[in-house]
């Protein structure tokens, strides 16, 4: 076995590989982004609603578990533990997946899984492929991919197919199409299915039943005489060799049972050690995603079963930027991430925005923090500021990952980062430091500070030059007081006046 | 990494120096990373009070019923009286029935008179003659009641997964024993190499301004018939 | 008992107010307090904008400063939470272990103001008087890093004369987000619109809160939409009285 890569010491972790920039976890300059989705009314209501629906119910099915804070802490501790012994939970995957008649492949980013993918496609002469709903397919661009070596992919989730059919990105994790209501939907339907297939019913009307009819039909047959599948997994259980898929609809099974060859693209944090770790996020996932208490369907499969389900099973496990963040003691936790989307329902930010701001696959919280440090900061220096640090994504998160902390970490390396660094702001911050690290110079500065009293109307400032002018824009800001505290407090006390 | 080598190796994987890279990187990456060990203070299987019988099979019906499923409850011996009332009802006249669904929960629904035509599995059927089926009966491996949520595992009267994905309408057996209280509870049961299909109410989507919708891919009926021993 | 206040950079430049406020409440409770000079500011805002080593001499000066205070107590949730979970962190980056300890130490001294009298002192009814009609914002940090619960609430409710409303969305953030209203002022004007419209919502004269961080964002929001509504610190509420 020959090996290209030294085993890597601490020096040589940071020249490890990213993300490569195949896939789709790239962003816009946030604030710029934003302010376009803040302006779109019809957006920001399709936004405002759909997570206020889901707030609520993901907050009355988690009240119903007593135990929810230990399965919360189980979720956490499970997954770091496989992290830290992730190499033999690959391997001890591997050699199970195997002896149950599955191949497994490794890749070490987008193009190379892109090819493993492209390649099974030749030898299975598959010209289409159904896809079930797939973060990671997304990470990697695999639909540009094929589509490049002619090979078509369709999608079959419902959302998944809405934001193929109007040609759009997705916006959300679990939901990529919820930035469309009723009747967008219907408008894309009824104008795209019949360019790709099956077309809309003749009257499609925008009642949600008749949506997901027209879905229906637009797929049936599509599931029925396709010849291989391609999924994503939730989770991997080494000591079996079982790999995991939830879903709602249906397409998930068509998908992973009907064709004769299935391909699924695994991240390599999707690991759990045992069986029995299943019991734990079975019960944090649906919760925390849908609001459910279970979702409608959950598919478990291990390797190949003869005369149920696919005849050729092949898992891709794929790093893209993994192993990099697993060397980040600050950023490994992201990696417990299971994809749930609670974070991105609370977050008063993305519940504005919406998912499209973010230009990255995975928007939100977890978004803002995992990718930046698939690209590395530099690709994406504007996402960790996306936050107010508020809390309510660690508050939510099903195997408590502390986004807020992690998103502080990252701001610091967005600065020490030669080329995203702001070096203006540094020196701002320089100086302002310097003369709040001394009780005699901050003294000084809060006294110099009084003269702006004189440039204030009424009281206060309305119309403040850059930078501050982010503020006055839409804020009053007070003009300092005659006395600061500490002058106050010298005067009275230790002035021997009378409070 | 050579395509070529791809081409030239039948499944075999042939990406050997990613394989020994990833896993280099991964235990250089978490080497001297002592986590917290990891403890099980929820609620585990058989670990806390078991609700009686009674109360379990009351709220796994009041969960199927939240998500969509229509249920009956009857004794054993009256299981094929619910089954047939269910196909019946639904109009099913070609109903796939699984190698090893008993024949006494079907007496009398597939006799001449009935006109309903059984479809067994040995061929087996084609996915245009599942297809076609107006519905399929089984039964189950396991019941969670917590979550209203039925186990499938292709074992007897389950047959293989595709059986219980393209008729329209799902009726499934549940016997009391098979019942348990929540999900640490099935796992035990369950063996990890066979393949299991979990089932919570009739397909659905959220996909449309996050409101559920039931009914989309998968069999958009499902009846149960929960039956109990005496 | 003997307190030490932090007053916070941002109560000692602008709001000087809140701090006498908390020294009267603090004293007619009957704790002894100091004002130690040394004092400057937690590092919060350096440290969220990405400059942990610019905020490493603002953790080292707190320490000087509080280093002999059994009790360290300060009206604002954020710079608590700063101290209680970000000093350790920037000390092990960026000092050495002695203010690793240290930081530590300090954490487990250091109460937010209602915190402090409802944990520490053991008292809710603070013999306030306080005639007006007021909603009650429950700031991020207090609320989620440092579980302030309904402790301002039960502070609030002992207030003679006070007529207190429920702020519908109460837990959702107004925005600031300390530099974040600058770096992203759009999104965190949505954000204080909504709060705005929330707080309007009530009819109450003025919004509450434990943190002068976020009363000085959402002050600045209702003051620019001429609202006529204010915002006041917990302390001010507790520190009137019916005697003048
Ligand atoms: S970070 Fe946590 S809440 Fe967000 S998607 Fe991942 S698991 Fe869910």
């Amino acid at each position: 076995m020959s090996t290209t890569d030294q085993p890597a010491g601490k020096a040589e972790i940071t020249q490890w590989p990213r993300a490569t920039n195949t896939g789709h976890l790239h962003g816009d300059y946030f604030p710029r982004a934003a302010r376009v989705a803040l302006a779109d009314p019809q957006l920001r209501r399709n936004i405002g609603n759909a997570t206020t629906i889901i707030r609520e119910k993901r907050g009355s099915v988690v009240a119903e578990l007593d135990d929810w804070a230990e399965l919360r802490a189980a979720g956490a501790a499970i997954k770091d533990a496989t992290m830290a012994d992730l190499g033999d939970h690959l391997e001890r995957l591997e050699t199970e997946v195997a002896a149950r008649g599955g191949v497994v492949h490794w890749a070490a980013d987008a193009d190379e899984a892109n090819r493993i993918v492209i390649e099974i496609a030749r030898r299975a002469e598959a010209r289409d492929v159904v896809k079930v709903k797939s973060m990671a397919t997304q990470e990697i661009g695999l639909n540009e991919a094929l589509a490049e070596a002619g090979i078509s992919a369709w999608e079959t989730d419902l959302a998944e197919l809405i934001v193929q059919l109007g040609d759009d990105m997705p916006s959300h994790i679990l939901v990529p199409a919820i930035h469309r209501n009723r009747s967008e939907i219907r408008d894309i339907f009824r104008r795209e299915m019949g360019n790709v297939g099956v077309p809309a019913p003749d009257g499609l009307t925008d009642d949600p039943p008749a949506l997901a009819e027209a879905a229906r039909i637009h797929l049936r047959n599509r599931f029925l005489t396709t010849d291989m599948a391609i999924s994503g997994a939730n989770f991997g259980v080494a000591e079996t060799g079982t790999v995991m898929v939830v879903e709602s609809e249906g397409n998930g099974r068509m998908c992973l049972t009907l064709p004769r060859v299935l391909v699924t693209v695994m991240g390599i944090e999707k690991l759990i050690p045992t069986w029995r770790d299943l019991e734990v996020y079975l019960q944090l996932l649906p919760r925390s995603s849908t609001g459910e208490r279970m979702n409608p369907y959950t598919t478990m499969w291990t390797g190949v079963t003869q005369g149920d389900g696919p005849e050729e099973f092949h898992l891709v496990l794929l790093d893209n930027g993994r192993s990099t963040i697993l060397a980040d003691p600050e950023g490994r936790p992201a990696l417990r991430c299971i994809r749930c989307s609670a974070c991105l329902n609370v977050c008063p930010v993305y519940e504005r925005t919406g998912g499209h701001a973010y230009g990255s696959i995975y928007p939100g919280p977890i978004g803002a923090v995992l990718s930046p440090q698939l690209t590395g900061v530099a690709d994406n220096p504007s996402l960790p500021f996306a936050s107010t640090l508020c809390g309510a994504c660690y508050e939510v998160c099903p195997v408590a990952i502390d986004i807020p902390t992690m998103l502080v970490s990252l701001r610091a390396k967005v600065a020490a980062d030669p080329d995203s660094g702001d070096a203006r702001e540094r020196a701002v911050f320089r100086s302002a430091a310097w003369a709040m690290s001394r009780p005699q110079r901050w003294t000084r500065l809060l006294r110099l500070m009084r003269l702006g009293r004189f440039l204030a109307r009424r009281g206060s400032f309305r119309n403040l030059p850059p930078p501050f002018n982010g503020w006055t824009a839409t804020r009053d800001l007070p003009a300092p007081p005659d006395q600061s505290f500490r002058d106050w407090w010298t005067a009275q006390r230790d002035g021997g006046g009378d409070a | 990494m050579p395509d070529r080598q791809l081409v030239d190796t039948p499944f075999v994987p042939a990406t050997r120096t990613s394989r020994q890279a990833i896993l280099d990187r991964v235990r250089a990456a978490t080497a001297g990373f002592e986590p917290a060990p990891v403890r099980r203070d929820y609620r585990q299987a058989g670990a806390h009070p078991q609700p009686d019988p009674e109360t379990l099979l009351e709220v796994l019906i009041d969960r199927l019923v939240d998500y969509k499923a229509e249920v009956t409850q009857c004794a054993i011996t009256d299981v094929h009286t619910a089954v047939t009332a269910f196909l019946s009802a639904e109009e099913a006249v070609r109903v796939v029935v699984p190698d090893g669904f008993p024949d006494e929960w079907l007496a009398g629904s597939t006799d001449s008179e009935s006109g309903l035509v059984r479809l067994d599995d040995t061929g087996p059927l084609t996915v245009d003659e599942l297809d076609a089926a107006d519905g399929v009966v089984t039964t189950c491996a396991v019941a969670v009641a917590e979550t209203g949520t039925i186990v499938l595992d292709a074992g007897a009267g389950q047959g293989r997964r595709a059986l219980t994905l393209l008729p329209d309408l799902h009726v499934v057996v549940v016997t009391a024993d098979q019942v348990v209280a929540r999900v640490p509870d099935a796992l035990g049961r369950l063996d990890p190499r066979r393949p299991l299909t979990w089932i919570s109410g009739p397909s659905a989507t959220s996909d449309i301004e996050l409101n559920r919708v039931e009914g989309v891919h998968g069999p958009r009926r499902l009846r149960v018939v929960v039956a109990e021993s005496g | 008992m003997r307190v030490a206040l932090f007053a916070t950079c941002l109560v000692d430049a602008m709001s000087p107010g809140v701090g006498k406020a908390t020294v009267e409440v603090l004293e007619r409770l009957g704790c002894t307090v100091e004002f130690p000079m040394g004092q400057t500011c937690c590092g919060q805002m350096h440290t969220n904008t990405g400059y942990p080593d610019q905020a490493a001499p603002m953790v080292a000066g707190f320490q000087e400063a509080f280093a002999d205070h059994e009790y360290i107590v300060a009206p604002s949730g954020s710079c608590v939470a700063s101290v209680k979970h970000q000093h350790e962190w920037i000390a092990a980056g960026q000092l050495t272990d002695r203010h690793v300890t240290e930081a530590r130490r300090l954490a487990d001294r250091t109460y937010e103001l209602s915190q402090f009298i409802v944990d520490v002192l053991g008292v809710t009814d603070v013999g306030a008087f306080y005639p007006h009609r007021v909603t009650y914002h429950p700031a991020c940090h207090a609320t989620r890093m440092l579980g302030v619960g309904d402790r301002p609430l039960q502070l609030l409710r002992a207030v003679r004369g006070l007529e207190l409303v429920e702020l519908p969305e109460a837990t959702s953030c107004c925005g600031f987000g300390g530099t974040f209203s600058f770096k992203n002022a759009d999104v965190s004007s949505a954000m204080l619109t909504d709060k705005i419209h929330h707080v309007l919502s009530t009819a109450a004269e003025s919004c509450v809160a434990v943190d002068a961080s976020c009363l000085l964002h959402i002050g600045g929001g209702l003051s620019r939409n001429r609202t006529g509504v204010t915002t006041v610190h917990l302390a001010e509420v507790l520190a009137a009285t019916e005697a003048p």
